[in-house]
C-alpha cells in the first residue's frame, strides 16, 4: 500500500488518510463551466473564501448559475450615493457596493471625513461619539444606519448623512 | 373449477379490466400471473416507464409492448446534478427516438429526466408523431431553440412544453413565432429555463391569448413587470404562474396594474419565480394568496420580515419553497399559519459562505414539525443542529416521507453535544416507518447505518457523504433496506468487503453510485464476472484505472441492473469488463 499512497492522485492534505478529510478544490475550470461545457463569462467569479468541494453543498447546477446570476447582477451598475456631513463645505459621492457590509462602509466614512463614529447597538444606536450616520430611504425618512440587514439597506438608501451634535446624541437613544 | 377462472374470461374483458390499473407495479404483477394474462397486458400497455434509460434497450420495449402511447425515461443518476458525473458520461436520447419513431407512430409523451436531447431529436420527435401532445425535458441538455422551433411548427395538438432546469442554447431562432396561428391546444409551457434572448414577449403575448386551455405558465427571467400584468389578464384562468422580474423602484401605476390583474385569477393555486422581486411589490399577489397551496419563493431575495407578512396570508400553503432568509422567525410565523403544509424546503442563499448569512437554525424546522401535523417532506440546508432536535422533529412527524438534511460544512457534529448525529438519524427511522428517502450530513459513524437497516424498511433512496467509519456501514445498509432502489455515496471509507458480500442485492436495486470512497479496482472487475446482469462502470478521468498502483482506489464507481448488457455509447474516461479490465484480470 506504501507505493500506492505515495504515487497516487490525491488532493488531500499531506499527512491525512482519512477519506473523510479529502477535500478537492474547486476545478480549474468554474463547476458551471464544466458541467455546461461551454464557458459562460457569467461564471467568472472571485476566488472561493476557502477551497470549495466538488458537488457540495449538494444545490443542483441550475440554482447556483441562478445565485451566480444575482451576484453577478449585483456586479453591475455601481449605486452611486450622495454623502454629507453637517458642517462640511460639499457633499462626496460613494458606490454602496463596493462595501462588503456596514463595518466597511463606516470606516470608509471615518476616513472620508476624519471623524469617529461610536460603537453601533440595535438598542442604543451610536454610542460614544458625537456623530450618527443617518441615511435617507425610499419613503424620503431618514433612517439610522445599521438597523436593517446590509442587503436590504443599499437597495433602499437614497442619500447618506452624518450627524452631529445634539441632533446625532438623541437619534437612537431609547426615542 | 379455480383453474379454468382465468380461461373463463375473455380478452376483451380482462383488457378492459386491466386498463383500470395505471401504475407500472401493479401492471408487472398482472403480467406475471400467467402467460395469457402476460400476452393480453403487453398489447395493451399504454404507459411505460424506464427509470434508468441503460437497464433495458429501446428494441427490447418495443418488442415487448408493441402499442405503447407514452414514455418516461432517465439518463444520468442524481449525483449529476451536482457535477460529480462528468460531461460526456451518456444518457442520450437519440436511439430511442430512432426506435420508437418507427414502431410508435401514436406516441403522444415522452417525458425525460437527465437526458441529452439534440435537435436532431426534437426535430426527430416533431416529424414522427402525428398526435404528439406532450414533451417534458427535466434537467436535459443539448438542444437549442432551433429543436423548439421544429416542435412548434409541427406539433398541431401539443398541450404541453415543459423544459424544466434545461440547458438550453440559444440558437437566435424566435421559436416561439413557430407556433402556427392556427395553434391554441398549450395547456401547460413551462419555459423558466431559457435566457433572456430566447422569448420573443409579443409571439409570447400572442401565443397565450389563442390557448383558452392555457392552466400553466412558468416564464422565463426576463419577461418585464408591466408586462406579467398583460399576460395574466389575457389568462385569468391560470392556476399555475411563474413570475418574471420584479426590480425597479415601486411604482404605484405597475403595482395597481399588476394587483388588479393577479385579483382576476381567481384559479390560481400556485406561484414560482420571483426573481429579483422588490419586496414593495408582493403585496400585488395577497389577493390570490389564501387560496395559494404552493409557493416557490426559493428564487427570491425577500428577507424574514416580508416573508412573515405574506406567509400569514397564505393559510392554504401546503408546499412552500424558500431561502434561508426566512430564518427560525419566519418558519415559526409558518408553523402558526399554514397548518396543512405537506412540503417544506429551505435552501441557502450562500452554500459557499463558511458565515451564517441568515439566522436559520435547527429550531426553525424543530417549529414546523410541531405546527404542521401533516408535514410529509422535508429539504433542509443549515448550519447547525442537534439530536434533541431531530428526535423531536421525528416524533413530531411520524408520517414523514421524504427527510433530506444537509448541515452544509462536512463532519460537524451536534452543536450542544459535539456527538455525531447517529441517535438523532436513528430517531428519524425509527418514528417515521413509511420513510421511502433519506439524506444524511453531518458527523456520522456506522452506527447510524445499524439504524437505517434495521429501520427504514421501506427506504427507496439514500443519499451519503462525508460519513461512516468502515464498510460495516454499507453493509447494514445494503442487507437491512428491503426496500432500497437507489443508493448514493460520496467521499465514505465504504469498500470492497461490504460490496462484494452483498453482490445479489445490487440486483434488486436500480442503481449504486460511489464516489471517492474505497472501493479497489480488482473488486470492481470481480463483481463484473460474480454478476453478468449488471453493468458496473468505473468513471475516471485521470485516466485508465489500470495504470495505476494495485489495489488503489477507483475514483468514481457506478453499478445497475440491466438486461440490456454493456452499452456501447461510452466516452473514454468510463470503464467496463468489455474493456481493458477483462484482458488483466488473469495474471
Amino acid at each position: 500500500m506504501e507505493g500506492c499512497v505515495a504515487t497516487e492522485l490525491r488532493l488531500g492534505l499531506p499527512g491525512t488518510d482519512n477519506v473523510r478529510n479529502k477535500k478537492r478544490p474547486l476545478q480549474e475550470a468554474d463547476e458551471e463551466c464544466g458541467a455546461n461545457g461551454k464557458s459562460d463569462a457569467q461564471d467568472e467569479t472571485a476566488p472561493p473564501a476557502k477551497a470549495q468541494i466538488v458537488g457540495w453543498p449538494p444545490i443542483r447546477s441550475y440554482r447556483k448559475k441562478n445565485i451566480q446570476a444575482k451576484k453577478n447582477d449585483s456586479e453591475g451598475p455601481g449605486i452611486y450615493i450622495k454623502v454629507g456631513m453637517d458642517g462640511a463645505p460639499y457633499l462626496r459621492k460613494i458606490d454602496l457596493k463596493v462595501y462588503s457590509g456596514y463595518p466597511d462602509l463606516l470606516q470608509a466614512l471615518e476616513n472620508m471625513f476624519k471623524f469617529t463614529i461610536g460603537k453601533y447597538s440595535e438598542r442604543e444606536g451610536y454610542k460614544g461619539s458625537d456623530y450618527a450616520p443617518t441615511y435617507e430611504d425610499k419613503d424620503g425618512d431618514w433612517m439610522l444606519v445599521g438597523d436593517d440587514p446590509w442587503e436590504l439597506f443599499i437597495t433602499s438608501c437614497k442619500r447618506l448623512r452624518i450627524m452631529k451634535g445634539s441632533e446625532a446624541r438623541g437619534l437612537g437613544c431609547g426615542v | 373449477m379455480p383453474k379454468r377462472l382465468a380461461y373463463s374470461l375473455s380478452d376483451e374483458v380482462l383488457e378492459h379490466v386491466f386498463s383500470f390499473i395505471q401504475s407500472d407495479k401493479d401492471r408487472n404483477v398482472v403480467s406475471a400471473v400467467c402467460k395469457s394474462w402476460y400476452e393480453i397486458e403487453r398489447w395493451c400497455r399504454r404507459k411505460i416507464f424506464v427509470g434508468n434509460c441503460y437497464a433495458v434497450s429501446p428494441k427490447m420495449v418495443i418488442r415487448r409492448f408493441p402499442q405503447v402511447r407514452s414514455i418516461e425515461l432517465k439518463g444520468k443518476p442524481h449525483f449529476a446534478d451536482f457535477n460529480l458525473v462528468p460531461d460526456g458520461w451518456g444518457g442520450y436520447v437519440l436511439p430511442w427516438i430512432t426506435e420508437m419513431a418507427g414502431a410508435y407512430p401514436w406516441l403522444d409523451e415522452i417525458r425525460l429526466k437527465r437526458m441529452v436531447v439534440t435537435d436532431e431529436s426534437l426535430e426527430l420527435i416533431a416529424k414522427s408523431f402525428k398526435d404528439f401532445k406532450v414533451l417534458v425535458l427535466a434537467s436535459c441538455e443539448g438542444f437549442s431553440t432551433d429543436g423548439l422551433a421544429a416542435i412548434a411548427a409541427s406539433c398541431k395538438n401539443l398541450r404541453e412544453l415543459d423544459l424544466r432546469e434545461s440547458e438550453v442554447d440559444d440558437s437566435s431562432v424566435h421559436w416561439l413565432s413557430h407556433f402556427p396561428e392556427t395553434y391554441t391546444s398549450m395547456v401547460s409551457l413551462n419555459i423558466s429555463c431559457l435566457g433572456s434572448g430566447e422569448v420573443s414577449f409579443s409571439a409570447l403575448e400572442r401565443l397565450v391569448s389563442r390557448c383558452p386551455n392555457l392552466r400553466s405558465l412558468k416564464l422565463n427571467r426576463a419577461v418585464p413587470l408591466d408586462k406579467t400584468a398583460n399576460i395574466l389578464r389575457l389568462a385569468p384562468q391560470l392556476v399555475e404562474f411563474s413570475t418574471c422580474t420584479y426590480s425597479a423602484e415601486l411604482r404605484s401605476d405597475v403595482f395597481s396594474n399588476l394587483a388588479g390583474a393577479f385579483s382576476n385569477c381567481k384559479e390560481l393555486r400556485s406561484l414560482s419565480g420571483f426573481w429579483d422581486v422588490v419586496p414593495d411589490y408582493l403585496p400585488a399577489i395577497y389577493s390570490v394568496c389564501s387560496r395559494l397551496t404552493s409557493l416557490n419563493l426559493s428564487y427570491a431575495t425577500i428577507h424574514s420580515p416580508d416573508l412573515i407578512k405574506l406567509v400569514s396570508h397564505c393559510p392554504s400553503l401546503q408546499r412552500l419553497l424558500v431561502l434561508d432568509y426566512i430564518e427560525d422567525s419566519g418558519l415559526e410565523a409558518l408553523a402558526s399559519n399554514c397548518k396543512d403544509l405537506q412540503e417544506l424546503r429551505v435552501f441557502p442563499s450562500d452554500p459557499f459562505d463558511v458565515e451564517p448569512n441568515a439566522s436559520l437554525t435547527e429550531q426553525g424546522l424543530v417549529a414546523v414539525s410541531l405546527g404542521c401535523p401533516k408535514l410529509q417532506s422535508v429539504l433542509y440546508f443549515c448550519r447547525r443542529m442537534s439530536n434533541a432536535a431531530l428526535v423531536t422533529i421525528a416524533q413530531n412527524c411520524p408520517n414523514l416521507t421524504r427527510f433530506r438534511l444537509c448541515i452544509i460544512e462536512p463532519n460537524t457534529a451536534d452543536y450542544l453535544t459535539g456527538e455525531p448525529f447517529d441517535v438523532g438519524f436513528g430517531a428519524i427511522v425509527e418514528h417515521c416507518k413509511d420513510l421511502i428517502r433519506l439524506s444524511l450530513s453531518g458527523l456520522l459513524t456506522d452506527c447510524v447505518f445499524e439504524y437505517i437497516g434495521k429501520y427504514a424498511k421501506k427506504l427507496e433512496m439514500l443519499s451519503v457523504a462525508f460519513a461512516g467509519d468502515s464498510d460495516l456501514g454499507l453493509h447494514h445498509v445494503l442487507s437491512g433496506c428491503e426496500s432500497l432502489r437507489k443508493l448514493e455515496i460520496r467521499d465514505c471509507p465504504f469498500g470492497d468487503k461490504a460490496l462484494l458480500t452483498n453482490a445479489a442485492k445490487l440486483e434488486t436495486m436500480r442503481s449504486l453510485l460511489m464516489s471517492s470512497c474505497s472501493v479497489s479496482l480488482e473488486a470492481c472487475k470481480l463483481l463484473s464476472q460474480k454478476m453478468p446482469r449488471l453493468n458496473v462502470e468505473v468513471i475516471d478521468e485521470r485516466g485508465p484505472p489500470d495504470s495505476r498502483p494495485k489495489n488503489c482506489t477507483v475514483d468514481k464507481l457506478y453499478i445497475y441492473r440491466s438486461v440490456a448488457g454493456p452499452r456501447f455509447d461510452m466516452p473514454p474516461f468510463v470503464w467496463t469488463k468489455d474493456e481493458d479490465l477483462a484482458l488483466r484480470l488473469s495474471p
